[in-house]
Formats: structure tokens, sequence, C-alpha cells
């Protein structure tokens, strides 16, 4: 138990860090935020001044930081100079959409990837071990922007069988009920299955895409750490002891191989936010990564700031609950 | 070149051919390479027509005899804009992992090295540069720094160092007490002397083995950005801007636009994953899997 609160409390010291880093990164981006607030040609110089006394932006580094922790603190994310609304507010109804995403897509991959990689490693050299090998070397190779124009080509284009790649859903189909915000979950419980269907084709190829890249480390690594653990003692004693293929197999085999791969999905959810922007860009799906990138351009720096703050926080919780689970898997591996 | 030299170059040949000839796989990773060398040397020379040439009249031409990969929007020729292409995306490719290699394994055998107080403070550094999405980063940096082919290689290079100081720190931290350190050290050898003459080399086959894979991401990465539109600006070619240029086209059917600078990324990166696999098997055995 002193275990799992010692870990908690470690990711504080990165947390700082993370907030300091994201503080001091609209520090350095190029322009005057005051300025871009005060664009009004008809503000004189004493006008920018006094945007800039509200913003905060005549006191030290120090204070700065202090009172951005503080509105922080409050859940006040900055306004974004775009669209004229407080980024928190742009966020939360953006951030659905992400989730879903990415959540579609993490399980389709895990779906995919674990029992391709055990049973590659049940059967060395077979075409199941040539086909794992193919889709992890291809997969890691596939740019996903690439990946996703591809898809959108032959199944939109070519085929006719997916739904123009615009956004989450149809714009002339009417949204469920917002609980959790993401349709496909929103859709049965309010019972409307022909939006959820809808929804569901939207998701497949953004879905699909960002599984492809998911996949192959995952893949790789359930297939190495599987062939490790199937070549140890133990596995050897069971086999001796006259132990059925499918106790071996499912029981001993199996949870001690999960260990790295679920250390490893950590590290995969990562990579998966980060493609986040990329997929998002490709299927115009209205997330957090797409608005950030657009606030971007248009030298909105609030949201950008947020997002990086949101990714971190996310990552900082998915690596935090990886490691507790990989100590339920394993109580050896401890939280060290 | 003296026969003596050349004796050993041809033992060097030798050798490599003959741990080829184990492995197709590795074959063809360094047949592939060795091509994607020579394609960035000799591109533009090699290229049929002028990369920048615009030509309304054979705008938008499928594949053919004279356009191998079709012609874009304004009638440029898209094979000669790959081909072209190919010399940027490897500049900045190598250009990142160059310099995060050298930076990051320095300060991590140091770190490795000395341990300590200054160790712990610059693993959290690490941790922290880690929390972030690298992808993110490395957009982030480049609003920053300005949209500059120069800053997408110093962001790359960043995104990158964690992994090889991570890696020199934990190869040095292994090997600062073996029994060749502690003879180094005896005969009068300084901390730095140590460390570079030492250390280092020994610790390079686990380095190069991460620069090749990493050569990939890098190349991945930077045609990400490019794609959003940050970094490399049009009409210079490159791999990333191709395919969003011809990400527009495909609802009207021209695929050609972004397809082919799409497989050459692809074959890029999956030549530098090879690579790295088969440098993994030739220089450090014991990893095989």
């Amino acid at each position: 138990m002193s275990k799992i609160i010692w870990r908690v409390l470690s990711a504080i010291p990165t947390l700082l860090g993370v907030l300091v880093a994201t503080f001091l990164i609209t520090r350095v981006l190029p322009g005057d935020p005051a300025v871009f607030f005060a664009s009004n040609p008809s503000m004189s110089q004493e006008d920018v001044e006094r945007v800039r006394v509200a913003l905060g932006l005549d006191k030290s580094l120090i204070e700065q930081f202090w009172l951005y922790l503080g509105s922080l603190w409050q859940g006040d994310l900055g306004k974004s100079i775009s669209t004229g609304q407080p980024v928190a507010v742009e966020m939360m109804n953006r951030l659905p959409a992400s989730a879903e995403l990415t959540i579609f897509a993490f399980v389709v991959a895990i779906a995919v990837s674990i029992p391709l990689g055990v049973m590659a490693a049940l059967r060395p050299g077979s075409w199941i071990d040539q086909t794992c090998r193919i889709v992890a070397t291809l997969g890691v190779s596939m740019p996903t922007f690439v990946t996703g124009l591809l898809l959108i080509y032959l199944f939109y284009y070519l085929l006719g069988i997916a739904p123009e790649p615009t956004g989450r859903l149809d714009p002339f189909m009417f949204k469920p009920p917002v609980v959790t915000g993401m349709i496909l979950i929103d859709g049965p419980l309010a019972g409307d299955f022909e939006t959820t269907w809808a929804a569901f084709r939207q998701i497949l190829l953004p879905g699909l895409t960002m599984a492809i890249f998911a996949l192959a480390p995952l893949a790789r690594m359930t297939r190495a750490s599987m062939l490790n653990v199937l070549s140890s003692e133990f596995i050897r004693t069971a086999r001796a002891n006259g132990l059925s293929r499918r106790k071996i197999v499912m029981t001993y085999a199996f949870r001690n191989a999960m260990l790295p791969v679920v250390t490893s999905l950590g590290m995969t959810f990562s990579y998966m936010l980060g493609a986040n922007v990329l997929v998002e860009k490709v299927f115009a799906w209205p997330g957090i990564g797409a608005f950030a990138m657009d606030s971007l351009i248009s030298l909105d720096y609030a949201p950008l700031q947020a997002f990086m703050l949101i990714m971190a926080g996310i990552f900082l919780l998915v690596n935090l609950v990886t490691d507790l689970l990989a100590g339920l898997v394993d109580p050896r591996a401890g939280l060290n | 070149m003296t026969m003596i030299d050349t004796h050993k170059l041809r033992a060097r040949l030798s050798t490599l051919r003959y741990i080829l000839s184990e492995n197709t796989l590795h074959q063809v990773a360094f047949g592939l390479f060795a091509a994607l060398m020579l394609v960035t040397i000799f591109g533009p020379a090699l290229a049929p027509h002028d990369p920048l040439a615009t030509n309304p009249q054979d705008a938008l031409q499928p594949p053919s005899a004279t356009y191998w990969f079709g012609t874009d929007q304004l009638g440029r020729d898209v094979f000669s804009r790959v081909l072209v292409a190919t010399r940027l995306d490897m500049f900045i490719a190598f250009g990142a992992v160059g310099l995060s290699c050298i930076v990051g394994s320095l300060i991590g055998a140091v770190l490795g090295y000395f341990g300590g107080m200054l160790d712990t403070v610059s693993s959290r550094f690490v941790d922290v540069l880690m929390a972030f999405p690298l992808f993110v980063l490395a957009m982030a940096m480049v609003a920053a720094l300005g949209n500059t082919v120069m800053n997408v290689i110093y962001a790359t290079a960043i995104i990158n160092l964690p992994f090889y100081i991570r890696l020199a720190r934990a190869e040095v931290n292994v090997r600062r007490n073996m029994g060749y350190v502690e003879a180094a050290r005896v005969g009068g050898s300084g901390h730095g002397r140590i460390l570079l003459v030492f250390l280092l080399p020994n610790i390079l086959s686990p380095l190069v083995i991460q620069a090749s894979v990493n050569l990939g991401w890098a190349v991945l990465n930077a045609a990400g950005l490019s794609f959003l539109g940050m970094g490399v600006r049009p009409p210079t070619a490159e791999w990333g801007i191709l395919v969003a240029e011809g990400a527009r086209f495909i609802a009207s059917g021209q695929w050609w636009i972004f397809l082919f600078p799409g497989l050459a990324l692809m074959i890029a990166v999956f030549t530098f994953n090879l690579l790295g696999d088969a440098l993994r098997d030739i220089l450090d055995p014991r990893a095989r899997t």
C-alpha cells in the first residue's frame, strides 16, 4: 500500500516540470499576446499597455508562473483568440471526440496484436509468424497520414463503402444527448442505434489508421515476450508435470508474458496521442489535436498550451496506471 | 592507397559479404539503404524533369511514359519531385539523429559515469521531456523557434535526446567499475580520457543500433511536421508536403499525387527499420529474437 502511495507521489516532480515547460513554451513563442488581443487598429499604445497589464504580462516571469498556476487551479486555461471562447470550454467540447478515437483504436490494436503475437510465438516460423512479422514491420513504417489517405482512397473513393471522411457524424444527423460525449456510448444509452451505426462507420477508418500504427510495437513485444517465457524453466517443468497445453499457455505463459507488454502499453498510448494530431487532420476529426493545430496556425497559443498540458497529464496518468497494473500482474515487479 | 590498406579493405569487405550471405533480409536491408543513399546523392541529376517547372497544359496527368508518376495540379513531374525530395528528407533525418546521438550519448555517458546529484536531477528533466507526446513537443518547438528546416532538425534532435541519454547512461553505468576502466584509472588516465577513449567506443554498438532505428522515426517526424504545414514550405519538394498537396486530390480520384511520395516515405522508414534489425543481429548477437 505504501508503495502505491509512494509511486503516486513520485509523479509530482514530473508534473511540476510539465507545468513549468508548458508555461515556458508559450513565453518563447513568437509574438506579443497583448498585441494579438488588442488587434483592433483603433486601439492606442495605452490600450495595448492596459491589455498587457490585464493579462499580467508586465510582471516578472516567476510572478506570471504563479498567476498561471492560480488560474489553472481554478480550471482557467485562458481564452482562445480565434474562437473567443474560454479554452477550457473548447477543450471539454472536443476532448470526447479525441478520447473516443484513441480508445477505439487502442482497443482494436490490443484485440488484434495480442492474439497475433501469442499465436506467432506458439508457432515460430509458421505462416502466422510471418504475418505477424510483416504486420509489425509495415505498421511501424507506414506514416499515419499516408495510411489514412490510402484507406480513404480505397474505401471511400474506389469502393464507396466508407462515408465521406468529414468528422464524427453526418451533419444532417442529430447527436444523441450528451452523457459521456462519446457517440458510440451515448448512442446506445439513448437507444438511438441508427446514429450509433453512423458514428461507427465514421470512426472505422480513422480508428483503423491509428490501430495499424499502434499494432506493430504491441504485436512485436507480445511475440518476443511470449517466446522468452515459453523457453523458460518453469514452463518446461509444467510440461514435464503433464499439464495440458491449454493450461500451460493460458495460465502460466500468458500471464507472465503480459508484464512487459502492459508496461509498454503506456508508451504506445503516448505515441498514439501524438499521432492523434495527424489522424484528426486527415479525417477532419473535431478533436483537441486538430483544434490546437488550427489555433497554432492562426498564432493562437492558449489552446496549444492547454493541449500539451492535457496530453502530458493523460500520459502521466496512463503511466501511473500501467505501473500499478504491472504490480498487479506480477507482484515481484514491485513499484520501484 | 597502399597495399596493406587495400588488403585490409578487402578483408573487411569479405567479412561483410560473409555476414550478409547468412540472411536474405539483411541483404535486402543493405541493398535498400545503398539505393536510398544513391538517390540522395544523385537524385537531382537523375530527375528527368525540373521539379519546380510548372507546365499547366500537362496538369493532373496520370502516370505515363513521359511522366512516370504523373503530374500535379501545376503540371510538375511527381517522379522528379519525389526523387529530388530524398536529399532534403535524408538531410533532416541524418542531421537530427547525428545531433541527438552525439549530444545525447555524451550527456548520458557523463551522467552514468559520475552519477550522484547531477544524475538524479537530469533524470527528472528527461522524465519531463518524455511526459509529452514527442510529436506534439516537436510541433510546439518548431512553432516557438520559427518555421525553418533547421528548426525541424533541432526539434527532432531534442525529442530524440532522451533515448540516447538513457541508453548511454545505462551502458556506462554497467561498465564504469569494470576491470579495464579500473586499469585505465590506475594507469593515470583522467575522467575525460576514460570516458572518450575507453567507455564510449565500447558502447558504440547499442548507440549505432538505436541511431538506425531513430533515422526512421526522424523521417516520419519531419514528414509529419511538414504535412501539417510546419518546417519545409512549398514549393520545395519534400515527401510530407507532397503528400499534403496530393491529399486534396483524392476526392477527385487523382491518387498518384499523394501515393508516390507516401510510398517513398514508407520505403525509407522501412529501410531504416530493417537496417536497425540487421545491425542488431550483426553487432549484438545476444539480442536476437
